[in-house]
């Protein structure tokens, strides 16, 4: 049914919009990425740049009334974005699952945690309360929640952060899902709890041979689990690359921004941090050129007509960027602030 | 939960205390007419009246009168004689009860089956012209007044003076024997005191559940593909319906307390609320004081009863 040699989802120049009552929210605009079946797309960017909303559209719930979704979401050879409700419902939380940022709010409060699991297994399978219990448990206990047959009965409010997370993600996988959309999954933890987490969904995308697509304002999330990673602005994507490639040689000065925000333990104790200057943009006013130029330290006047495109750089397979710097002069930059 | 409970049973008995000695006070120590005239009616002489005011123990100290009060309603649960009817206030009390507990319940299951789904439906085709027509509706239903609501319903299907003679008109309810008679006699008091709960729930229903839609746990539970109907009724209904218990219980005690007063009187039911009505008109001190009474009873107990249902509700709630 599906063709091997092709990726197991494929985003095409997927725009997002909504209608509101201050104007025309552009939330994801011509963004385009895809993922191989067991890997890791990391997507990245600050509050605001739409890679929730492209995740979440993923699944069709972006769908309203006052929204407008137009591109292409192939899964497995079928395109989600014009499938009906009812097709949509039987590939969500079964062949793509998601986890949310903040498991707190994203359990029901008055629910207790195994059977919110059960609720997940039964929307897709045909199988008893008694088999449905002992699946939750099984997965409660494959994501470390110790003595399950026991937490199982908790209520939410009963669980740690962590604890919660690791619930959400068991109830993610109950149904072995071949796709896992992680947004934000570690923001809302502690970072001792944050790192186990990562650790945990790195075991267990290996175990279930499941690709993820693990989306977080923090590189330093992704720098050890993506294999591949899309850096989102305003909508957009500016840059795409494989991990190492990208850490390596980043070629956008948004990116450059975000490596150089990141706190290092490895940096003398002195040395300063680089915040970026500014705030994202508003998604109904998008500044008119390159979306980035009023916050960028290297802008040209010219660049606030000329709307970047996405496009090959020559070092690496696969790695674009939409910047309308000439290469040899973001080469030279990136030397520089390498210093 | 059992250790709360008994707490808040106790709590409740010595609310009670509290309001019978305010009640005390109030129809008593401090009495807009001498009770002793009161009870001698109209063509009393000087004689009758002090005869009486003896009888009553009304020349008795204050805290006397309050020990003898009190005595006589913890041991006996005595609650006096009524003035006008010349028979215990207690058993004026029970003998009114049942029609105001009928009338009530069969009100609560009209609203809640009207406003409940009502106000679900508009919540999930918000903004739609079938929600704006429920809530102009509601807005109506709200505003018009019983009696004037109760007037037309008998107006229009009452037996005896409707233009479609489906139900039993005024004071239907006192002739009626069976229980099956009594249900019809009070099916336009039903209507008539639900309209304004029902619209009312509606309302809290639907901005409950437009709020609980938006929460995250909503989108979980989209996510794991579950239908849009158990979306809304497992997860979305289920939030948005625990404010509504704390209300319902309020509302239920206060209209066993003698509030459904309007309805009964439109519709000449022997009920609390006519008692009271007829009490508060002849002065009739013992039995007011009663009715009160009972309608402290009523509140304690059912805030209680709304208590322990919202920590049945809401798992987050835990009495210690």
């Amino acid at each position: 049914m599906s063709d091997p040699s092709r990726p197991l989802l494929e985003v095409r120049d997927l725009r997002v919009s909504f209608e509101t009552e201050d104007g025309l929210v552009r939330a994801v605009d011509r963004v385009s990425f895809s993922v191989e079946n067991g890997r890791t797309l990391g997507i990245v960017g600050e509050s605001g740049s739409g890679k929730s909303v492209a995740n979440l559209t993923i699944l069709g719930l972006t769908r309203a009334e006052n929204a407008r979704i137009e591109g292409s979401i192939q899964f497995r050879g079928r395109e989600l974005l014009g499938m009906g409700d009812d097709e949509l419902r039987k590939v969500r939380g079964n062949e793509i699952a998601m986890v949310f940022q903040d498991p707190l709010s994203s359990l029901h409060p008055f629910y207790k945690v195994g059977w919110q699991i059960v609720e997940a297994i039964q929307a897709h399978r045909d199988v008893g309360k008694a088999e449905a219990r002992a699946r939750a448990i099984e997965l409660l206990g494959e994501v470390g929640i110790p003595r399950p047959e026991r937490r199982i009965d908790d209520y939410p409010h009963e669980f740690s952060g962590g604890m919660r997370q690791r619930a959400m993600i068991a109830m993610a996988l109950v149904n072995e899902p071949s796709l896992l959309l992680a947004d934000e999954p570690t923001t809302a933890l502690d970072v001792t709890t944050q790192a186990q987490i990562l650790v945990l969904l790195d075991r267990l995308q290996s175990e279930h041979g499941m690709a993820v697509i693990l989306i977080t304002h923090d590189l330093g999330v992704v720098a050890e689990n993506a294999d591949e990673i899309a850096v989102m602005y305003a909508g957009k994507i500016v840059e795409n690359a494989d991990a190492p490639t990208l850490f390596g040689a980043p070629q956008h000065p948004y990116t450059w921004g975000l490596l150089r925000s990141i706190p290092s333990l490895t940096a003398a104790s002195g040395e300063e941090l680089h915040p970026i200057p500014g705030s994202p943009p508003s998604l109904i006013h998008v500044p008119s050129g390159c979306s980035f130029h009023p916050r960028c330290p290297y802008a040209q006047p010219r660049h606030a007509e000329v709307e970047p495109e996405l496009e090959r750089v020559d070092d690496a397979a696969g790695h674009s960027v939409a910047c309308l710097l000439a290469p040899e002069r973001r080469a030279q930059i990136w030397e520089e602030l390498r210093k | 939960m059992l250790q709360y409970i008994a707490r808040r049973l106790l709590w409740g008995v010595a609310l009670l205390f509290i309001a019978s000695a305010v009640i005390f006070v109030i129809f008593y120590a401090l009495p807009a007419a001498d009770p002793a005239e009161l009870r001698a009616g109209r063509q009393a002489n000087e004689a009758q009246i002090e005869e009486i005011r003896e009888t009553l123990g009304l020349d008795e100290p204050i805290y006397e009168q309050y020990w003898i009060y009190t005595k006589n309603l913890v041991l006996h649960q005595d609650l006096g004689y009524s003035y006008e009817f010349d028979v215990p206030v207690r058993e004026l009390i029970f003998d009114r009860l049942p029609p105001t507990i009928f009338l009530t319940l069969g009100a609560v299951v009209f609203w809640l089956l009207v406003g409940i789904p009502t106000g679900i439906i508009s919540a999930i085709r918000r903004r739609s012209v079938m929600d704006r027509s429920m809530m102009v509706t509601t807005l109506a239903l709200i505003s018009a007044p019983v009696f004037w609501m109760g007037l037309v319903l008998l107006y229009l299907f009452a037996e005896d003076v409707g233009q479609v003679q489906v139900f039993p008109g005024i004071g239907s309810y006192i002739d009626a024997e069976t229980l099956w008679q009594k249900a019809e006699s009070l099916f336009l008091p039903w209507v008539v005191l639900s309209a304004s709960f029902a619209a009312i729930y509606a309302r809290y229903m639907r901005s409950g559940l437009i709020e609980a839609m938006e929460e995250d746990y909503i989108r979980t539970a989209r996510a794991k593909g579950l239908s849009e109907r158990r979306v809304v009724l497992r997860h979305g209904v289920r939030s948005a319906m625990t404010p509504l218990v704390t209300l319902l219980g309020i509302d239920v005690a206060i209209l066993l307390a003698g509030n459904a007063i309007l309805t009964e009187s439109v519709f000449n039911i022997p009920g609390l609320g006519r008692l009271t009505f007829t009490a508060i008109e002849r002065s009739d001190l013992p039995v007011i004081q009663g009715v009160v009474l009972i309608g402290a009873f009523f509140i304690i107990v059912f805030n209680l009863l709304v208590d322990i249902a919202y920590a049945y509700l809401d798992p987050r709630v835990r009495y210690r």
